[in-house]
């Protein structure tokens, strides 16, 4: 390698840059050596240790907010939107473990290596928001699927576990294929892989534009990121991967690793492609729609709450699309916004799905839910909130975050693609309410004697509860902060 | 206390539901009785409304609260906006009015998680009072939301044998209509800004008053509040969800819904649908006009062959919104506060009704017409309650329907509406029919069924309950001023200013029916 490059690198660092996830890695390594000490079945140590990993790595984030950090000759940037998606995930990790604890110890597989493999997602995933070099970004898409590969198989003796790890591995390694190939074609094409380098070339070479390398590079790049998001129509992997996984890494999945694959497809978007932006609206416009509608139609038939949950899944994901289609800053900062709130709800849903799972089958039918309103109110209360705020039902915070991204669209004057949007959520009130439903309207057939509630989980669904409470009362300060962090 | 009557009165229910939480649920008889005083307590709260005699000099809005609520830099802004004028007045007093007398109504009949009901009860009348006051369609939007929630629950949990499917088919209809709403509510807003609406007014309804939005935006955005607006009337073809709501939810919430609910949708059209898009107004009009006299035709119709008391007042209920929508149609000062009384006229007879189909089914348990017969001997105080309602219902001189039914009519004939009106009035008719026909087999004749026999009459409770009612029928059919005093500037206020906006209308040579409206 050049020694001019080499000395360049060495001036160009600044620590400060990925200090977050730098905290939070240590944390893990460490956390790692604790958990190696300790005996299988008695890890609780280890999750409120990671439990205080992640306070400590939030704080190091927040001191970064409104002062932005570039390091590493621009490969990495810790600006406000990185911030904004460092701190989402690291609420989904935090609520996570908050659930995990008990659910492992139920399950038999209470091992300490759980919950540093979270904590190197979270690292993982906060280089991918802050990421703008592609190959940063590739680095820490890799390492938060690694993690996640093998915590989605984390249950070796339970065939659907592993049947969720390999296929989440396979499909998951072609699809990095797909996006380091993307990667390579454009650097064929630019000669270069930062994000703003790319789209100083495209400035300076219009003509570019359509060159086949650079179609075929763009097309395959965002091939890779909508298969992390989970958009149709690469979101194959999903319900199998969903309902296979231990309950808490499906909630982690669709809301942390899921926010940071979505920022890092709209930085590359958005900075890098901004000179073929009508083009991806346009395609974006399709594959929003697209999404949506697999994504809710097929939740209709579910009757397995989890694999349910995992198709309403896709269709958020829609949802946010839409934020993406509109490309304006109503609509960008609206994706935060969702990105946040959903992973409240989402996480409270699941947090109150891993109490109800009986040990060992933990994929909850709807008749399993008859009547668990009355045998156990406080989870029929909280799971009744989530399932509101995720029909975007006021005055929970998923109206509010589905206001803010259709009020992006028909800004940008998407008026029928708001219409799809909405009515999509009418398809979707359908397969909420059954859940609710078969919680109050059905008589109970089971008495939920092993569903007991313990601190931990039950602070991650007050958590959760506040979080959409206050989000769809008083949305301002916090659509402020999406403001803020918004390019 | 003025400057925050609404707010005290809109979120009393709700601060009582939280207390409701706290009290132990196998407590039944403090459950209800908390709840009652907290209902009470509202419509104390709302009374000096119904008699400070503002409205009846200014048709403006009063007693408003303003509140900046969201605020995100230049990309928008909410406020908590409230406000009265002589139309909302007497919705707002007929829903704290017909509260207590619902939560009275439970006594008996609700006996299955008294908590939840109560509960349920509190939440859905800040939702419904919020609607009524609410002047940034925002916040309307929300409440408007919020009422969805209680009535689903309340319809599924202690409905009937069909409730899961009535309740979801309520919820459904109800959320998609709105959801369309939602997107035109937000093109308004956007379009408001681009037009040099000051970014402080929110989404208040004063601005988008000022609106001259083009038409072809007009067309779409009506087309988007009418539909939603008219689910929730519910306007033929729209009404499928009505019936089976009203069979199956509980007393209660058959009361509430007919009284209040319903009126949510009249209340739309009047206060949002019909003064934002005036020139769409005038192309739907005919269309709409023709709606209402098929629901009141077919709503009639489909009554006079009910086997169910109930459903027998549920299709009713589709044929008075039928008056209710033709009056205000007319956009004359007749007709449109003669819609409006309308609607709170229905709301007590047709309340009424729905309590004494819940009387005679507690003590029952059918409600099949067939099953009765000669009720008259055995429970003579009900049978006289009754009589007086049914007169209510269909409208006899004397009585609340009276006058409503006859200034809706009257306000289409000489608004432009006469074919409509002529054919409307046969609903009259029809009403006698279905009303009387059903009150025949109920009460008199030969008890035929020895249970029948055994009956009790109406106890001091049920009693109560159906005394304010009857003094409302009375009131308003004898001296329907007290009302039209305080709502007549309103009205007036309202047409002018429609009246107004279409003037500009014709200058861009649009299409305009010019002589529907006439102002007295």
């Amino acid at each position: 390698m050049d020694a001019n490059l080499v000395q360049e690198a060495v001036n160009n660092v600044n620590w400060q840059a990925i200090m977050p996830s730098l905290v939070l890695c240590c944390f893990g390594m460490v956390l790692l050596l604790v958990s190696v000490f300790s005996e299988r079945g008695k890890t609780t140590h280890v999750a409120w240790l990671s439990v205080v990993a992640l306070i400590v790595t939030g704080f190091v984030s927040l001191s970064a907010w409104n002062n932005p950090q570039a390091g590493f000759a621009g490969s990495v940037v810790l600006d406000n939107f990185a911030t904004f998606f460092s701190l989402i995930c690291i609420i989904a990790a935090g609520l996570t473990i908050l659930m995990s604890d008990a659910y492992l110890k139920r399950e038999g597989y209470s091992v300490g290596e759980y919950y540093p493999l979270i904590l190197f997602t979270t690292a993982g995933a906060m280089w991918m928001a802050s990421g703008t070099d592609l190959m940063t970004i590739f680095l820490g898409l890799e390492v938060l699927s690694v993690s996640l590969y093998i915590l989605a198989g984390f249950f070796r003796g339970q065939t659907r576990s592993n049947e969720a790890g390999l296929k989440y591995f396979f499909l998951g390694a072609f699809s990095t294929g797909f996006l380091l190939y993307g990667v390579a074609l454009l650097y064929g094409v630019t000669g270069t892989t930062k994000i703003a380098g790319i789209a100083e070339f495209v400035r300076g070479m219009p003509a570019v534009v359509g060159n086949p390398m650079m179609i075929a590079g763009a097309t395959l790049l965002l091939i890779g990121f909508l298969f992390k998001v989970a958009a149709a129509p690469f979101h194959m992997w999903t319900p199998d991967v969903y309902q296979g996984a231990p309950t808490p890494i499906t909630a982690f999945m669709s809301a942390g690793p899921k926010a940071a694959a979505f920022a890092a497809f709209m930085r590359v978007t958005i900075i890098g492609l901004d000179s073929i932006q009508a083009d991806l609206s346009a395609l974006f416009w399709v594959l929003a729609v697209l999404t949506m509608i697999v994504g809710n139609f097929i939740a209709l038939s579910q009757k397995d709450v989890k694999r349910m949950l995992a198709y309403s899944s896709i269709a958020h994901a829609g949802y946010a699309l839409v934020g993406l289609v509109a490309w304006n800053e109503i609509g960008l900062s609206g994706i935060l916004f969702y990105m946040l709130v959903y992973t409240f709800m989402n996480m409270g849903a699941f947090a109150v799905l891993v109490l109800v799972g009986k040990q060992g089958e933990e994929n909850l039918t709807l008749d399993g839910m008859s009547g668990l309103g009355y045998k156990r109110p406080f989870m029929g209360v909280a799971l009744c909130i989530f399932l509101f705020s995720l029909m975007g039902l006021p005055p929970t915070a998923g109206f509010a975050a589905k206001f803010y991204i259709f009020a992006g669209a028909i800004k940008a004057g998407y008026i029928w693609l708001a219409v799809i949007g909405v009515l999509n959520s009418a398809v979707s009130l359908y397969y909420y309410l059954r859940v609710m439903v078969h919680m109050y309207f059905k008589d109970p057939q089971e008495d939920f004697g092993w569903v007991s509630i313990n601190a931990a989980t039950a602070v991650s669904i007050i958590i959760s509860i506040a979080g959409v409470l206050f989000m769809g009362i008083l949305p301002g300060p916090i659509m402020e902060l999406a403001k803020l962090a918004g390019f | 206390m003025a400057d925050y009557l609404l707010s005290l009165m809109t979120f009393l229910p709700l601060l009582g539901m939280l207390f409701v939480l706290f009290i132990p649920r196998d407590n039944d008889g403090l459950l209800k009785g908390f709840t009652l005083v907290v209902t009470l307590v509202t419509f104390a709260i709302s009374l000096p409304l119904a008699f400070d005699n503002v409205f009846a000099v200014s048709g403006g809005m009063h007693y408003r609260e303003f509140h900046e609520w969201i605020n995100i830099g230049n990309f928008f802004q909410m406020n908590y906006s409230l406000g009265v004028d002589g139309i909302s007045l007497w919705l707002v007093m007929l829903t704290t009015f017909i509260m207590p007398i619902t939560v009275l109504s439970t006594w008996s009949a609700v006996e299955k998680n008294t908590k939840g009901f109560m509960a349920l009860l509190l939440l859905l009348e800040t939702g419904m009072l919020g609607a009524f006051v609410s002047l940034d369609l925002f916040l309307f939007y929300i409440f408007w939301e919020l009422m969805l929630i209680p009535m689903y629950f309340l319809i599924g949990i202690w409905g009937g044998k069909n409730r899961i499917y009535a309740a979801v088919k309520f919820f459904i209809y109800t959320a998609v209509g709105s959801l369309l709403m939602l997107v035109a509510i937000i093109f308004v807003y956007y379009y408001a800004l681009q037009a040099g609406a000051p970014v402080a007014g929110g989404f208040g309804i004063d601005e988008f008053y000022k609106l001259n939005i083009p038409y072809h935006a007009q067309y779409w955005l009506f087309l988007a509040f009418a539909f939603s607006f008219a689910i929730k009337v519910p306007m033929f073809p729209l009404h499928t969800w009505l019936p089976d709501a009203h069979t199956e939810a509980p007393t209660a919430g058959s009361v509430i819904l007919a009284a209040v609910l319903l009126k949510m949708g009249t209340y739309g059209y009047v206060r949002f649908a019909m003064p934002l898009f005036p020139d769409a107004l005038q192309t739907f009009l005919p269309l709409l006009a023709t709606l209402s006299v098929i629901g009141i035709i077919y709503g009639s119709l489909v009554a006079m062959m009910q086997e169910d008391v109930k459903k027998l007042v549920a299709y009713s209920s589709v044929a008075h919104l039928g008056f209710v929508m033709l009056g205000v149609f007319a956009m004359n000062m007749q007709g449109m506060s003669g819609g409006i009384l309308q609607m709170i006229n229905h709301g007590i007879s047709t309340g009424a009704l729905f309590l004494i189909v819940g009387f005679i089914y507690e003590r029952r348990h059918t409600r099949l017409i067939t099953e009765f017969g000669g009720l008259a001997k055995s429970m003579p105080v009900f049978a006289t309650i009754f009589m007086i309602i049914t007169f209510s219902s269909i409208g006899l001189p004397g009585t609340n329907g009276f006058v409503g039914e006859f200034l809706a009519l009257m306000g289409a004939f000489e608004g432009g509406l006469r074919w409509y009106a002529v054919v409307a009035t046969t609903g009259v008719i029809f009403a006698a029919v279905y009303m009387l026909w059903m009150y025949q087999r109920v009460m008199f004749g030969k008890i035929t069924n020895p249970i029948n026999e055994k009956l009790a009459d109406l106890n001091a409770r049920e009693i109560v309950v159906m005394l304010p009612l009857l003094l409302f029928v009375f009131w308003i059919g004898f001296a329907p001023n007290t009302f039209f005093e305080k709502m007549n500037p309103a009205v007036e206020q309202l047409l002018t200013q429609m009246k107004s906006r279409q003037v500009a209308v014709v200058d861009t040579e649009k299409p305009v029916i010019a002589d529907l409206i006439e102002i007295k």
